[in-house]
């Protein structure tokens, strides 16, 4: 190996370091700068006077824009894996599901969150809330389940199928039985993924759900709804002083664990799954 | 799950398998049809509120101011905008991101690849609002103190976006300098070529449609993103034709983003506002069709 291919590999070498390098120096600058902010008080207590007090309804509020998203998208999404990978007929119909499934996918965040705020909160009439920041959330992570899912349906080795067939069972039974309880691991981490998308997802939610800023916490789903992307953005860009950034700050680190979490528990899922199918 | 047996619970006792199956197989083909429901209604009620200002004509597509108080809705310098940023952003990330899928895909020892991977993986899931907070306190910052200017402008743009695509031109890069068959690479070492004649010669034209897929994809989440650009752009008051790239603009997205808030509901405003997401909408689909013919017609020349 000459000199030259050396300097290319370490240029080359330099280049996939910045990539690590920008995570690094991202999340460290938030760890660092969030960390002091962060005691009970902060994650405990409701703001107020706009950039004082704590995080609590933000916090509760994500988790459950998040759980109403979940509750659309993962019945929805589950029922059309199961329909495309086990019983779709290669026709025009099957097609075209699939096509608007990929359009659905590239769907940008922003035009989502307009059309949650025109069919949503005016067409049906339900206002800026946490329902319709929920269903606005799972239209967007609705393709995600549905690939994942149908990916994970499909790895299921045709051995089982046959077997449970050849016993008599019946095909929706061969399913429920034999196909998902296999598939399972592999659902979960692709909703789990999905789910991290839809936690940190700011421009849907600051369209339908609400301000961010409220202090309390949502009494039905007909409430509007505070939750930490938007809390960010609004502290983050309306607030100059140094509480409202070491705030902002402390928020995004609460915001990147929980995701960091959720994508743990999803690799962890994912990878004792592909363990033990390869093993067979 | 247990649609069956409740079924049968209820009275449904006498019902006969294969109509139960029916059944199930109809019930899931309905829930099945969602998913083009929601992509038709997105569109019909995109298209019912921003035909309005879509019907403007010349004054909206070829208008170049864009100042609502006067009503004026003219969205060249937004869309040229949104252009500057989205491919400038992108061919960051290409510089970067390319080399980096080389060196994973040929060069990495296993441990470091296994280091790298993931972090670059986790490097899609930063939420975009805490990455365009960051650019915001340090990027522009930063640039505000070395080259002047607001600091608020198309170069803290490009570098927040690059990172935010960075991810995916890598990994989309180094799957496709994978797929290229291994025979392919060991004839071309078995001539003699060194590693980097065949990388050049070889693996990256063998593998250019997908890496042409990664930029189109990039361009278009690019394109979409919101948050992150919002923040570090600066978003002057009247948009205009940015003449350096410390110059601060305005997207679609952010234009959207915050001029909704004021637009009153049924107004012009409000109706230009929701024709710059029919707008964007058109932009990432071409740019996703564009993305499916490339993976089709590779796939077909295999």
């Amino acid at each position: 190996m000459n000199v030259k291919e050396k300097l290319v590999i370490l240029g080359l070498g330099a280049a996939a370091f910045i990539a690590v390098a920008a995570l690094f120096i991202v999340v460290g600058y938030v760890v660092i700068n969030g960390i002091g902010v962060i005691s009970w008080e902060f994650l405990l207590e409701s703001p107020y006077r706009f950039e004082y007090g704590g995080i609590f309804p933000q916090i509760i509020g994500s988790l459950c824009l998040v759980a109403v998203c979940l509750l659309f998208a993962v019945p929805l999404g589950l029922a059309s894996a199961i329909y495309l990978a086990e019983y779709a007929p290669d026709n025009l119909i099957t097609k075209s599901v699939r096509f608007f499934v990929e359009c659905l996918a590239g769907i940008p965040s922003i035009v989502i969150g307009l059309f949650g705020l025109t069919f949503l909160v005016y067409y049906l009439d339900l206002g800026i809330c946490m329902l319709s920041g929920g269903l606005a959330l799972g239209f967007m992570i609705l393709p995600w389940t549905v690939r994942a899912s149908e990916e994970a349906i499909k790895v299921v080795p045709h051995s089982y199928r046959e077997a449970s067939l050849a016993l008599g069972v019946s095909k929706w039974r061969t399913i429920r039985s034999v196909v998902l309880k296999s598939a399972y691991p592999g659902i979960i981490t692709g909703i789990l993924l999905g789910l991290g998308k839809a936690i940190g997802e700011t421009a849907v939610v600051l369209l339908t759900a609400g301000s961010g800023l409220e202090p309390f916490l949502p009494k039905s789903i007909f409430d509007p709804v505070a939750s930490l992307p938007v809390y960010v953005y609004m502290i983050g860009t309306k607030g100059h002083t140094s509480a409202a950034y070491s705030r902002t700050f402390g928020a995004s680190l609460v915001l990147i664990a929980m995701f960091l979490m959720i994508s743990i528990f999803a690799l962890y899922l994912r990878n004792r799954y592909t363990r033990r199918m390869s093993r067979g | 799950m247990n649609f069956l047996e409740r079924a049968r619970c209820c009275g449904f006792k006498m019902l006969d398998p294969g109509t139960a199956e029916k059944i199930v197989e109809t019930l899931l083909f309905i829930l099945t049809l969602s998913s083009i429901l929601v992509v038709l209604c997105i569109i019909a009620f995109m298209f019912k509120e921003g035909l309005p200002a879509l019907a403007l004509g010349r004054e909206f597509f070829l208008g170049m101011t864009w100042y609502p108080p006067n009503n004026q809705f003219g969205i060249v310098p937004i869309v040229v905008c949104s252009f500057i940023v989205g491919i400038g952003a992108l061919l960051i990330a290409a510089i970067i991101g390319i080399p980096a899928a080389i060196y994973l895909a040929e060069y990495s020892p296993d441990w470091l690849r296994n280091f790298i991977k993931p972090c670059v993986e986790m490097l899609v899931g930063i939420p975009s609002i805490v990455l365009g907070f960051f650019g915001l306190v340090v990027l522009v910052g930063y640039i505000k103190n070395t080259f002047g200017g607001y600091g608020e402008c198309i170069l803290a743009g490009w570098l927040i976006l690059a990172v935010m695509t960075l991810p995916h031109v890598i990994s989309i890069s180094e799957d496709s300098i994978r797929a290229v068959p291994k025979t392919y690479k060991e004839a071309s070492l078995g001539l003699g070529a060194t590693q980097l004649q065949t990388i050049t010669k070889v693996l990256l034209p063998n593998a250019r449609s997908g890496i042409l897929t990664a930029m189109v994809l990039g361009m278009g989440n690019a394109i979409g993103e919101t948050m992150a650009v919002l923040m570090v752009i600066g978003n002057p008051e009247i948009p205009f034709i940015p003449s350096s790239v410390l110059d601060p603009a305005r997207v679609l997205t952010s234009t959207i983003v915050i001029e909704i808030p004021y637009a009153v509901w049924g107004s012009m405003h409000e109706h230009a506002l929701f024709a710059l997401g029919v707008i964007l909408f058109i932009v990432v689909a071409i740019f996703n069709l564009i993305t499916t013919a490339v993976i089709r017609k590779g796939a077909k020349h295999r």
